[in-house]
């Protein structure tokens, strides 16, 4: 029986915004699952109904068999939550907040050492510091231990890892991974499409739809197109040169480099890489270098959402601009 | 219950770590005692006049003399120059002019009746009102005496003696009303304001959301939040009184315990209130805009600074459900005149009806707006 079952989930705003159009999947127990998508997606309205905070407007989500709007008492009792912004109280100590998250389940840090020592055990030298002073990854990983505190049987983080940096991140899911290795259904969302490697499955979101649900792995190979990796100097003007290539399917920056993807799903990535050198020696970027790469998560994201941009509004558009809708892992690492 | 008691105790540790907070509980409220105390006070003292006296005579200067006397006035000057008078008038020297004319001896022995003109400057309309009124008192008190004197000298008796005696307040000493009622400001403000920022608070910080995913009730959530407000508020009454007592010798004519079991009816009704507002808003800034408000309007409507009897018929009406109005008026009663539970029982039923109309809406609102 899966842990989680949502079926057609639709949740409005207002009359003009819908959070959720019609969302579907289902989570099978012990699995870590992650929702990746931009910010604005719907991710964290998703989370909020399915820890019973929102009703939807169409559709059903049970949680752990629990109907999410019916049974919402008996949810509470056993999910672990974990909202996006840092939610507990800064002028209360680590160990008094656990201590308060505690007693607000019936139970205390004692009884639940075990659950949680590995977390706590990093968490220990500051018990006495006050929430406030903790720093970016420490405050999410005292977070962590709070959501955790009452041996929940399903965790829900809605973007756990965002403003945190890169050393924090990977030690925040390396516990997510030790928490799974105890058998925990864990689900989390986040804008980082590099963090998507972690997890046993993913889903793709964008604009309140789900535009793919499977392994990561899985879901890379379906990129169908040869991928390329294109480096200039001029990085904007060669851009805009390789949009007007004659098979140009999709052309958008990728950190430092930019990624083209060829029309022609069958031909080779050698041919492809020599005419495109041609093509940019020719348009004046003497020192471009050209090289065939494996697609990431990102550009099987980048891939479906022009995809689906071009068939619901714009069918003339098939580029949308992928720079204001992809956050890059790259440029967002650092706030603590 | 453990779970309730856990939640209080945080609630605790939040006041005690906030210094802000602390000093908005213990400091703010004496200094305001003292200073309000002292400035909302309709009692004239000490009014600087001018005296334009063209008679010149033993009976006009027995006027002078009487309203030295009275100590409500300070003579500054009795130079017969009505445009210097004037003058001193305009510029805010003097606030009254008193203009004893020349023939007011000889008229008042032949029509016993002599005309006394009084200027006041009635920029500041209810101060002018109350020197002239003060002006009015000691000069009929001296008109009446030199009645009594002519007609003791051709022995006619018969008249009426007159003594007024302020009852409950016979000295009647301001401070002995004003700082009852400002108690009353002092438990609204922090009851309310404090319990509206506080679950604000908790919106802002994203604590609420994270405590809705547990399972708490409502009821237990609200019940933890208000406590720890609640006995705040005994706490903020205990601190008046003493200082009323020590610093302003307030009269404690009535039974304090009494006026404590009033206190925490009517603390039920400033939470709530503040509970109300919390619901409604969603930062702790909108909370206290709002806050400030509502009390302000229910101060002013109170009576605590100005008579309910004169106000427009429609506010004496709107006044009837303003918990604060009610309040002052048990707390003036229990400590200046001694009233016991049957003279208080009116206002308190109003009270205690409020506390139980503005808690279920407030919770209710809460539930409505919180999932």
């Amino acid at each position: 029986m899966s842990t989680v079952v949502v079926e057609a989930l639709v949740k409005r705003f207002g009359r003009t915004t819908t959070a959720l159009d019609g969302v579907s999947f289902t989570v099978a127990p012990g699995e870590l699952f992650g929702f990746i998508g931009p910010d604005g997606a719907g991710k964290t309205t998703l989370f909020r109904l399915l820890v019973s905070l929102l009703r939807p407007d169409a559709g059903r989500a049970s949680v752990l068999g629990l109907d999410v709007v019916r049974e919402y008492r008996a949810l509470r009792q056993r999910v672990g939550y974990m909202a996006g912004p840092f939610s507990l109280y800064p002028d209360l100590s680590v160990e008094e907040n656990l201590r308060f998250f505690a007693s607000v389940f019936g139970t205390t840090i004692e009884r639940e050492h075990a659950r949680i020592a590995p977390i706590y055990a990093q968490l220990e030298p500051f018990k006495t510091r006050r929430a406030a002073a903790l720093s970016g990854g420490m405050k999410q990983k005292l977070a962590l231990c709070c959501a955790l505190v009452h041996r929940p049987e399903i965790l829900l983080l809605d973007e756990p890892t965002k403003g945190v940096d890169a050393v924090s991140r990977r030690e925040f899911w390396d516990l997510l991974g030790t928490l799974k290795r105890s058998g925990l259904t864990t689900i989390v969302s986040t804008p980082y499409m590099d963090e998507a490697n972690r997890c046993d499955r993913i889903a793709l979101i964008h604009r309140g739809r789900l535009l793919a649900v499977d392994a990561p792995g899985t879901i890379t190979r379906a990129f169908d197109r040869p991928l390329l990796a294109v480096r200039a100097r001029e990085r904007y003007k060669a851009l805009l040169a390789l949009r007007g290539h004659e098979h140009a399917h999709s052309v958008y920056p990728f950190g430092d480099v930019i990624h083209y993807t060829d029309e022609r799903a069958d031909a080779p990535a050698d041919q492809i890489g020599q005419e495109l050198r041609a093509f940019l020696a020719a348009n004046g970027f003497a020192d471009a270098s050209v090289e065939p790469l494996a697609p990431t998560v990102e550009d099987t994201f980048i891939a479906r959402t022009a995809e689906s941009e071009s068939r619901i509004s714009n069918p003339e558009s098939r580029i949308p601009n992928p720079e204001s809708q992809i956050p890059n892992p790259e440029s967002r690492t650092g706030s603590s | 219950m453990r779970r309730l008691l856990f939640l209080a105790q945080a609630e605790v540790l939040h006041i005690l770590r906030d210094r802000v907070l602390l000093a908005q509980v213990l400091i703010v409220p004496i200094i305001q005692l003292l200073i309000l105390s002292n400035a909302a006070t309709f009692e004239i003292r000490n009014t600087p006049i001018w005296i334009v006296d063209f008679d010149r005579t033993s009976v006009s200067r027995g006027l002078v003399n009487h309203l030295a006397a009275s100590g409500h006035f300070q003579i500054v000057d009795t130079t017969p120059s009505l445009d210097r008078a004037n003058e001193a008038l305009l510029a805010g020297t003097v606030t009254m002019v008193v203009v004893i004319p020349h023939d007011f001896e000889v008229s008042l022995t032949k029509t016993r009746a002599a005309p006394v003109e009084l200027s006041v400057n009635a920029e500041k309309g209810s101060a002018a009102g109350i020197v002239q009124s003060y002006a009015s008192r000691v000069l009929s008190e001296y008109a009446s005496e030199l009645a009594l004197a002519r007609r003791s000298s051709k022995s006619e008796g018969g008249r009426i003696d007159v003594r007024v005696r302020g009852r409950y307040n016979p000295t009647l000493n301001y401070k002995h009303y004003m700082v009852p009622g400002i108690l009353v400001a002092l438990v609204t403000m922090i009851g309310t304001l404090l319990s509206a920022q506080n679950i604000a608070r908790e919106k802002e910080l994203g604590t609420l959301e994270q405590l809705n995913v547990t399972p708490i009730t409502r009821g237990q959530f609200i019940a933890a939040k208000l406590l720890p407000f609640w006995v705040l508020g005994l706490l903020e009454l205990s601190l008046g009184l003493i200082v009323g007592k020590l610093v302003f010798g307030i009269p404690m004519r009535g039974s304090v315990p009494l006026l404590f079991g009033v206190a925490s009816v009517y603390l039920a009704v400033a939470l709530g209130i503040g509970l109300w507002i919390s619901a409604l808003v969603e930062t702790q800034q909108q909370a206290m805009f709002v806050t400030f408000f509502i009390v302000n309007i229910y101060l002013l409507m109170s009576g605590l600074f100005t008579p309910i009897d004169s106000m427009a018929p429609w506010v004496r009406v709107a006044s009837q459900i303003n918990p604060v109005r009610h309040f002052v008026t048990i707390s003036r009663a229990i400590l200046v005149k001694g009233a016991g539970p049957a003279e208080i029982a009116r206002p308190f039923s109003v009270l205690a009806v409020s506390a139980v109309v503005v808690l279920t809406i407030a919770v209710r609102q809460y539930r409505k707006r919180a999932v």
